[in-house]
């Protein structure tokens, strides 16, 4: 590649990138769903999608063929044009905040690093704020389809997802106290030195961060427990009701992309991201090809643990009532993120 | 590469605050103000304030515009009546409008020397991280203003539950 110059060689590997993270990231939202319809169907005590392909595994295809070719409806009171872009707001947000996530270990070729697309030294800011633009896809969505259940569903998910986001990002700032950087790879980095103990979660004393985080993140995506904005029992679907066919199908990617990134930031700030929990433990095998994908493996381990989690929740537990949601964000969740930040500045304070 | 960006995102910038001021729906009005707030995070960004930048889409675009467009919602807010405007807004607005510009752009001139100049995109090329500094001035220098400053917004917080508040019977 001696011909290429430098920036030619960083703008081909990045646009490879984009479209090797984004074909990856799209079939696992795909077969996210898959995996959260089997599980739930066993846990329900039934067998799930089975019938297209082994084992149904052909099901999020025939899915996709589905939404494609079902008439795209407009209903004639919408709002035309904000009706049309809420769910393009949704899904792009939701798909770009990946971009900023390290998957894998530093590996460079040509000086251009493989494992993540970019590496910014705000990259946590990055990911809050993208989120926090992603809350006009919904909120559009219910208001422009000029739909009794579609604008309760979207008053409620923004009024949720304005209030949780406070506790979520107070939650991550024990982490980013104890990195002292924004950086997601400075932070993966700073729990990488003992394997499983030097993870936030185990050695940094920050479970209480993790688990605010987690509560918080469930809420945020919409997911049950919290989920008041599309309550089939009271709201119809609610912020979609109106929408169909692909357009149906981009709020449903949005919300099972956004699930990932939830996870993958959890991995990243209290599980270690991409590093080995045992650390230097197991000495080095195989060649630089297996060391390099190695830790892919880990992360993608962390990250499936984090979506099965959130499918025994749905299996699990029940939906909270409105007043319980909106005290526990504001009561409970937000003064305790506060009391962690305290303690763990004070506790840094004070042993350096 | 960044004085494209910059030209681009302040025309956009521009067309925005134009859009709000003529679009006759409150919502389309908020949703400019949205890309008004966004072209600035992307001009900060471009002068080398990263902080600020990310600052400015969580606070103004993701949470106090996200409000506004909560609020518009939930009052169901029809489209507003074209008016011609109160005569006084035509007499003192416009030559004080210019007014205003022509003393800025005097005083930024004659100043010169003293701002400084930015040089866009010079954070690319060095890659000093702001946070550290910005959060080093507000907690010594600026201290005290700081403070009184978040003092001042609970003031209003507190004002406005006051005011919110039904009157017990």
């Amino acid at each position: 590649m001696s011909h290429l110059s430098p920036f030619q060689i960083f703008l081909l590997l990045s646009i490879v990138k984009i479209v090797v993270v984004l074909v990856i990231l799209l079939t696992g939202v795909a077969y996210t769903v898959l995996l959260e319809r089997k599980v739930l169907g066993h846990m329900q005590n039934r067998w799930g999608p089975s019938r297209v392909g082994p084992f149904g595994l052909l099901q999020p295809l025939a899915d996709g063929i589905k939404l494609f070719l079902k008439e795209d409806l407009l209903p004639l009171a919408a709002e035309r044009p904000l009706f049309i872009v809420a769910p393009i707001i949704a899904l792009s947000c939701a798909l770009i905040s990946i971009a900023v996530i390290p998957f894998g270990a530093p590996y460079r070729i040509h000086g251009v690093d493989m494992f993540d697309i970019s590496n910014i030294n705000i990259g946590l800011l990055v990911i809050l704020g993208i989120t926090s633009i992603g809350v006009y896809g919904i909120a559009l969505s219910g208001w422009s389809s000029n739909n009794k259940f579609s604008l309760l569903g979207s008053l409620r998910a923004t009024s949720q997802m304005i209030s949780y986001e406070l506790a979520l990002g107070l939650s991550l700032v024990g982490v980013v106290l104890r990195a002292q950087s924004l950086s997601l790879r400075t932070i993966v980095d700073s729990q990488s030195a003992h394997g499983l103990l030097s993870w936030n979660f185990f050695g940094g004393f920050q479970f209480v961060a993790f688990f605010i985080y987690l509560m918080a993140a469930y809420a945020e995506t919409n997911r049950s427990p919290f989920d008041l904005p599309e309550a089939e029992s009271e709201l119809v679907a609610g912020y979609h009701t109106e929408y169909s066919s692909m357009k149906f199908a981009m709020f449903f990617m949005a919300e099972y992309a956004n699930m990932i990134t939830v996870s993958c930031v959890a991995t990243l700030m209290f599980f270690g991201g991409a590093s080995s929990p045992f650390g230097h433990l197991i000495p080095a095998f195989g060649g630089a090809i297996v060391q390099a994908i190695l830790p892919v493996f880990w992360f993608l381990v962390k990250v499936l643990a984090f979506l099965l989690l959130y499918i025994w929740v749905r299996g699990t537990l029940p939906r909270f009532r409105y007043d319980q949601l909106m005290s526990f964000g504001w009561k409970f969740l937000l003064p305790l993120a506060m009391a962690n930040i305290i303690i763990t500045s004070l506790v840094l304070a004070l042993h350096g | 590469m960044q004085l494209a960006l910059f030209i681009i995102f302040g025309a956009l910038a521009v067309a925005g605050a134009l859009n709000l001021l003529l679009q006759r729906h409150p919502i389309n009005s908020a949703l400019s103000l949205v890309v008004v707030m966004m072209s600035l995070a992307v001009l900060y960004w471009s002068l080398g304030a990263e902080f600020l930048a990310a600052a400015q889409v969580i606070v103004y675009s993701g949470a106090i515009m996200v409000l506004f467009v909560f609020v518009i919602m939930l009052l169901n807010a029809g489209e507003e009546e074209r008016t011609t405007g109160s005569r006084a807004a035509y007499i003192a607005g416009f030559p004080g409008a210019a007014a205003i510009f022509c003393l800025l752009s005097f005083v930024f001139l004659s100043e010169r020397h003293a701002l400084g100049l930015a040089n866009i995109g010079g954070h690319l090329d060095s890659g000093i991280n702001n946070i550290a500094e910005i959060s080093r001035v507000l907690f010594t220098k600026l201290l005290l203003p700081f403070e009184v400053t978040s003092i001042l917004i609970l003031v209003a917080i507190l004002g406005a539950v006051v005011l919110a508040r039904k009157e017990e019977q």
